[in-house]
């Protein structure tokens, strides 16, 4: 039925199967629509937060899928700046993954805001001192990038290049592309770096506040770090699940080797960076402020040291130890293991770096809060994977994501 | 009169609450709701989500009988200075929508600026910045109570304690038609300030050494306002927030509770730091 749209040389499911993949999926990205719609509507009330817990869960989706989403400028910087032409082959899965991402992200800041309305006023009343509107600033900048980028990959379809103007315009913007490649990543170092300063700049929250460098605290830098280290084991991750579902091998092996081991060298020493920001933090910050670590980490039902150890041993050493060893990264079951423990992990940076904030007391007459979020914000959590989801598979059956595909299934 | 305005010396405003003899009555925050008009929820019971800009806390030494002993300390906005003004609400939000005054020491909130993104509630570690979760809902008839002088607030923005600014608005016009550009102490007082039936709060300039705050507390300017008071303490005072509510008591347990400190740590020694 739409097998004219459809990349030349590849095979795809029946459009009946693949119309009942997008229905199943489009059913639930209709519940967390109806969710945001009543959040517009209705307000915050719809959400467990509360004066205490002013952060919550789609902050944590916020700095998530950000995070998830670096493989793309990381990718990008990587294949058109410093010249690792193999990554040619996976580039474009990574700037799929990071609109995904980044347009959730700007989808959920919307969600989030108690006045949707005045949500230009970031823009417009702008306080350079913080870090939200630097954040506002880059985020905005990077997903037009990001859609730039994009955007060639739309004008490859097999109908659409057939129109000579789509045809010349992807060529002509393929050409220019290590620019917006180098914006990118210069972009993405200030906004994901701002996100990290967002938590670290609160000298009000002893579990956050970190000391830096001129104005930017070191979880500015280990924000962009992490970024970079764990994205592409998300744009990994995501092509390995494809593969699995499609059962059809999409990246030469060469190519996914060469990804896991830089991200496994950038987690490498971003964990030890990380363990040192750490150490430093529980022997001199917080001690300095009246407080020992495990008070962070203690009189509570949920936060335990555990969240420490899962973060930085369990999904920050062990997948980068995996990565960066030659077997590690032959071997498919270790990688997927070591792929899927990192996008674990910088998902729990993320949560602690949010939830966790809120949660301990800081003044001594005041116990911790816990969150449990309500239907509404866990609809429209769920809703931004659904729509990626659709994204994915919409792009996947129509454009040609995987160069190296019809070599690899002839 | 913007000359004279630029001659002025710098006010700060600021407290200080006497925990010895607050009895917990709940005056100040009843007061504080009227003048403010602040509002409220049919069912209050849920304290997480409900509106205090004056908030009474109960203390507790943690001792049993005879040596229990308990403290009830009430908590506005510190109107924190920080390091020059970068106080820790100030400098995070991102549209400018709250601002200290260099002229008052007073931190403001612009609610009609405000979009509602909650960092400078993230950022406030008094927990003294609340959001409007709801649209406030009056009772029938109960609207021509309200203070013509403090708009209220809608729904999705945040609001905090302000000092009472708009008494400092009626105080400073009323100065200015007599033609004076200096107010006099009890010209300018807070709403919980005058409704404390035990007389436990005092406010005024913290710059002057005429004003009674300013001799309670002693604040050291020179080392980000500390006091100079033994009995004197500011809550939180190591996160360097700078805040310009000051708490007096004479028991040591209580200003040792306004601050956190390590077990093995000298209290005597460390607790003004």
């Amino acid at each position: 039925m739409d097998s004219a749209l459809i990349p030349e040389g590849v095979k795809r499911c029946s459009f009946g199967k693949f119309a009942l993949g997008i229905i199943i999926v489009g059913g639930v990205l209709l519940w967390g629509v109806y969710a945001m719609l009543l959040v517009w509507l209705k307000g915050l009330n719809q959400t467990n937060m509360n004066d205490f817990y002013g952060f919550a869960l789609w902050i944590w989706a916020d700095l998530g899928v950000i995070a998830l989403g670096g493989g793309a400028f990381f990718t990008g910087l990587l294949r058109y700046v410093i010249g690792k032409d193999e990554l040619k082959n996976i580039i474009n899965c990574a700037v799929l993954i990071g609109f995904i991402c980044y347009s959730s992200a700007l989808l959920i800041l919307a969600i989030d805001i108690g006045q949707p309305l005045r949500g230009w006023f970031i823009f417009w009343h702008a306080n350079v001192h913080s870090m939200l509107t630097e954040v506002a600033f880059c985020l905005s900048c990077y997903f037009a990038v990001l859609t730039i980028e994009y955007i060639p990959l739309i004008l490859e379809n097999r109908q659409l290049n057939k129109v000579p103007f789509f045809h010349n315009l992807a060529h002509n913007m393929h050409e220019v592309m290590a620019i917006f490649a180098a914006t990118g990543a210069f972009l993405s170092f200030f906004h994901q770096g701002s996100l990290g300063g967002v938590a670290g700049v609160l000298y009000g929250r002893p579990f956050a506040v970190r000391e830096g460098i001129f104005i930017w605290p070191w979880t500015f830098f280990l924000f962009t770090w992490s970024a970079a280290a764990y994205g592409p084991c998300f744009t990994l991750f995501v092509t390995r699940l494809m593969e699995k579902i499609t059962g059809k091998k999409l990246v030469k092996q060469n190519v996914i080797n060469l990804l896991a081991k830089i991200s496994g060298w950038t987690m490498g020493t971003y964990i030890i960076a990380k363990i040192i920001d750490t150490w430093y933090w529980a022997a001199a910050t917080a001690p300095a402020l009246g407080l020992n670590l495990i008070d962070f980490y203690s009189n509570n039902p949920f936060y335990g040291i555990w969240i420490l150890i899962a973060e930085i041993v369990v999904c920050g050493v062990i997948p980068a130890a995996i990565l960066l060893t030659p077997k590690g990264r032959s071997n498919s079951t270790l990688l997927f293991t070591a792929v899927s423990l990192a996008c674990i992990g910088v998902l729990i940076n993320r949560w602690v770096m949010v939830l966790q904030v809120m949660a301990v007391p800081v003044m001594t007459f005041e116990n911790w809060v816990m969150y449990i979020p309500s239907w509404q914000e866990v609809a429209t959590t769920i809703l931004p994977v659904a729509y990626g989801v659709i994204l994915v598979m919409i792009s996947f059956r129509y454009l040609p994501i995987f160069p190296q595909e019809r070599e690899l299934n002839p | 009169m913007k000359e004279e305005g630029k001659h002025k010396k710098a006010k700060k405003y600021g407290m200080v609450i006497n925990l010895d003899e607050c009895t917990g009555c709940g005056a100040c925050m009843v007061a504080c709701m009227a003048e403010n008009n602040v509002p409220f929820k049919e069912d209050e019971s849920n304290k997480l989500d409900s509106i205090a800009w004056m908030r009474v806390y109960k203390l507790t030494n943690g001792k049993s009988y005879p040596e229990a002993d308990i403290c009830y300390l009430p908590r506005p906005c510190m109107h924190c200075e920080g390091d020059h003004g970068h106080s820790p609400c100030v400098s995070v939000c991102p549209a400018t929508a709250t601002d200290y005054s260099h002229e008052t020491g007073i931190v403001s909130q612009i609610y009609t600026r405000c979009f509602g993104c909650r960092y400078c509630m993230g950022a406030c570690p008094y927990h003294a910045r609340y959001f409007n979760w709801w649209d406030p809902v009056w009772p029938e008839g109960s609207t021509k109570y309200l203070s013509p002088n403090v708009s209220p607030r809608m729904r999705g923005v945040v609001e905090k304690c302000s000092f009472c600014f708009h008494r400092y608005q009626l105080a400073m016009d009323k100065a200015y038609f007599e033609g004076r550009t200096e107010l006099e102490e009890d010209e300018y007082q807070t709403s919980c300030t005058q409704a404390c039936p035990a007389g436990a709060i005092t406010f005024g300039d913290l710059n002057n050494p005429e004003h009674k705050v300013h001799q309670l507390a002693k604040p050291d300017n020179k080392h980000g306002g500390r006091p100079g008071n033994p009995n004197v303490f500011r809550l939180l005072e190591r996160l360097g927030t700078n805040p310009k509510v000051y708490y007096m008591s004479s028991r040591e347990w209580v200003r040792r509770a306004g601050d956190n400190y390590l077990d093995n740590e000298d209290f005597a020694k460390n607790y003004r730091r």
